[in-house]
């Protein structure tokens, strides 16, 4: 296992747990509703050739929500503050479904200190018209109907009834935090599509082929709104493809990063 | 004692339960037949003419997307009560206003029932429950903090006489408030605020308003009550006068004993017909992580499955009061006594299949035989004695409460 540190990065009154893992050139990995990626399989072998930057988003892993905190506009603020703070050049930006909107909103702001943007499964857009599911409304699904639109492979969902107490207050914590950054408007931000065009790096867009929380289609509108991105959907994978099939996604990086 | 004449207006006739998945949010409208539904808007409103004819007060709520309540607009229904009794007073409760995008609106229309009522609305806000969620589409956290900025500026709305305010708060804002018509009652109708806690009771006693408790019977009263009472003192460094507290119980009295508990066994639908599903009600942000943590495991009302309850259950645990008059007195007297005493009653006295006859034969006993029995009981209080009497009675700590029953309590 590669060498890791953990660290508390103090933003401002904000406390921003850090798992720096590997050596490398910096990757930013932004988690989404389900909360840190790190440790993961696919984290592993990313690690040996990069230095992976993961921070916790405040109200996720047990972590406080702030007081001023109300959407996604406070997380974006904080990691300017964050990148500044690391002092980052060069890195990769990478953020998993909502942390996917997180990490555009901020690449629509500055793409400074990045060299790429890598995008899975992410949300942040509005395709469709008012009638429109374009994201599955997560909030008011059933536990079986999230099972059916996150997994291929259901078996791979985290099993809570063998989770400890702590664990499970865990992720009903984390589900509050996933609350408040994409209540309303779901999931997105209306004035982000006229802004994407300010993206000028190179941008790969990473989606599991079945889907069912934010389909590949939407992968496609997005790849269409961001100048020169490409999608590369990987099979028997829902919205965890990085989890479902770490090796194709663990490859589609590596190409994408050292291309 | 005041007692207040409380139905919900369920929507009863639902086709099998195994056949839906929720008898809130989801359940479609096709099973609500507008003409059955017509009869029974007007049965419900009768009932209430009757309550103000008994010279019980009146009472009623609002929730929406449910077959539980088929008043998604409690505001309306008051409108009409306002112009067809005479004498009751009208109590919502309540406004959910931490769910309502323009507290400005609802200073408005309590202003107008006011009016309209020449003085007789007593006027509730609630944080609402959590089915209440999705169809207001809010974002359930911090709804404590929402309902009491609404409740700020609509208490300036309706005491600020020599034109307008405006209002920038966290979650609301207005523009030049300045409403039309004000409130009859100087400086504004009574304020009722529900609560579920003894933390939650203190903000309210320390604002002076009317602290009401829903079904927390008495494995959580006492705590409740008593938050408020120290937090009254605190606040006011008087003694809480006894018409600050309210408690709402299912209540049916019979000719007979079994009478009573035959119509209480009626009014446990409210309870047993409640199935609703994890999703809708633990909405991330309502529950404390504990507690939807336990939901998310599809323990206790997590399941969606509606809760057996026993009638002796809830009997037993105080919420309910059921039998003869005699008996129901003596059942009011013993968790009064317990709790230390209240001044309002809200008496859930019709739900579900509960005909108007039944109900109006009970809410009859009650007024002529129970009634005049706690205007007595609450004439007497005396905060010394109360404390004494109830420093006798010890700690009752052999019902549980379960998710469902926390639910209500708010």
């Amino acid at each position: 296992m590669a060498s890791e540190t953990s660290t508390v990065v103090s933003l401002h009154g904000v406390d921003v747990p850090l798992v720096r893992r590997g050596a490398g050139p910096p990757v930013l990995v932004l988690h989404g509703g389900e909360g840190p990626l790190d440790g993961l399989p696919f984290t592993e072998s990313l690690s040996s050739n990069f230095e992976l930057l993961h921070p916790t988003h405040p109200g996720f892993d047990g972590t406080p929500i702030p007081e001023h905190f109300d959407n996604l506009q406070d997380l974006v603020f904080l990691y300017l503050d964050l990148i500044d703070s690391l002092d980052l050049h060069d890195a990769i930006l990478m953020g998993f479904s909502m942390g996917g909107w997180l990490a555009t909103e901020i690449a629509v702001m500055n793409t400074g200190r990045f060299s790429k943007l890598v995008l899975v499964d992410s949300v942040g857009i509005k395709p469709g018209g008012p009638f429109d599911r374009d994201v599955a409304d997560v909030f008011a699904s059933s536990a079986e109907e999230l099972l059916k639109a996150t997994w291929h492979d259901r078996s791979l969902a985290p099993d809570h009834a063998a989770m400890s107490d702590e664990a499970m207050q865990i992720v009903a914590a984390n589900r509050v935090a996933h609350g408040l950054y994409t209540w309303e408007p779901y999931m997105h931000n209306p004035k982000l599509r006229y802004r994407l065009h300010r993206i000028d790096i190179p941008t790969l867009l990473v989606w599991g082929e079945n889907d069912g929380i934010v389909s590949a289609d939407y992968g496609a509108a997005l790849r269409d709104l961001i100048p020169g991105a490409s999608l590369s959907v990987i099979p028997e994978a829902g919205h965890h493809p990085h989890i479902e099939q770490p090796e194709q996604f663990a490859a589609r990086f590596l190409e994408f990063a050292n291309g | 004692m005041r007692a207040w004449f409380f139905t919900e207006d369920a929507y009863p006739y639902l086709p099998d339960e195994d056949s839906y998945e929720s008898i809130r949010v989801n359940l479609p409208n096709k099973h609500f037949d507008p003409s059955t539904g017509a009869d029974l808007y007007h049965m419900y409103l009768d009932m209430w003419c009757a309550a103000d004819e008994m010279g019980l007060n009146i009472m009623n709520n609002e929730h929406h997307q449910t077959a539980t309540c088929m008043v998604p607009a409690a505001p309306i229904m008051l409108g009409i009560l306002a112009r067809e009794t005479k004498n009751a007073r009208l109590l919502i409760l309540g406004n959910p206003v931490a769910n309502r995008s323009q507290p400005v609106r609802v200073a408005e229309e309590m202003a107008l029932i006011d009016v309209l009522s020449k003085g007789r609305l007593e006027c509730g806000f609630v944080r609402g429950v959590p089915y209440e969620s999705a169809p207001a589409n809010v974002f359930p956290y911090r709804g404590t903090e929402k309902l009491w900025e609404a409740h700020d500026l609509i208490t300036k709305a309706w005491t600020t006489h020599d034109g307008p305010f405006n209002f920038e708060g966290r979650w609301f804002h207005a523009r030049q408030v300045n409403i039309w018509p004000r409130p009859y009652q100087q400086p504004h109708p009574p304020v009722w605020v529900t609560m579920g806690s003894a933390g939650s009771a203190e903000q309210v006693a320390q604002r002076g308003h009317i602290g009401a408790v829903f079904l927390a019977g008495y494995p959580r009263i006492r705590d409740i009550f008593e938050g408020y009472r120290k937090g009254y003192t605190e606040a006011h460094g008087t003694e809480m006068p006894i018409d600050r507290l309210a408690y709402c119980a299912m209540i049916c009295v019979g000719n007979t004993e079994q009478e009573g508990l035959d119509g209480a066994e009626k009014l446990l639908w409210y309870m047993s017909s409640n199935k609703v599903p994890p999703q809708y009600s633990n909405p991330p942000g309502y529950h404390p992580p504990a507690v939807a943590a336990t939901m998310m495991r599809g323990d206790s009302s997590g399941t969606g499955l509606p809760t057996s309850t026993t009638l002796s259950e809830q009997m037993a645990r105080g919420n309910v009061f059921a039998g003869t008059p005699d008996q129901v007195y003596d059942q009011i007297k013993k968790f009064y006594d317990y709790c230390g005493g209240f001044g309002n009653l809200m008496m859930m006295s019709q739900a579900g299949f509960m005909t108007f006859d039944e109900t109006l034969a009970s809410m009859k006993l009650f007024s002529e035989e129970v009634y005049p029995r706690l205007k007595e009981l609450t004439a007497s209080y005396d905060p010394g004695q109360m404390r004494e009497t109830q420093a006798s009675l010890p700690d009752v700590e052999n019902v549980d409460i379960s998710t469902l029953a926390s639910e209500f309590v708010r």
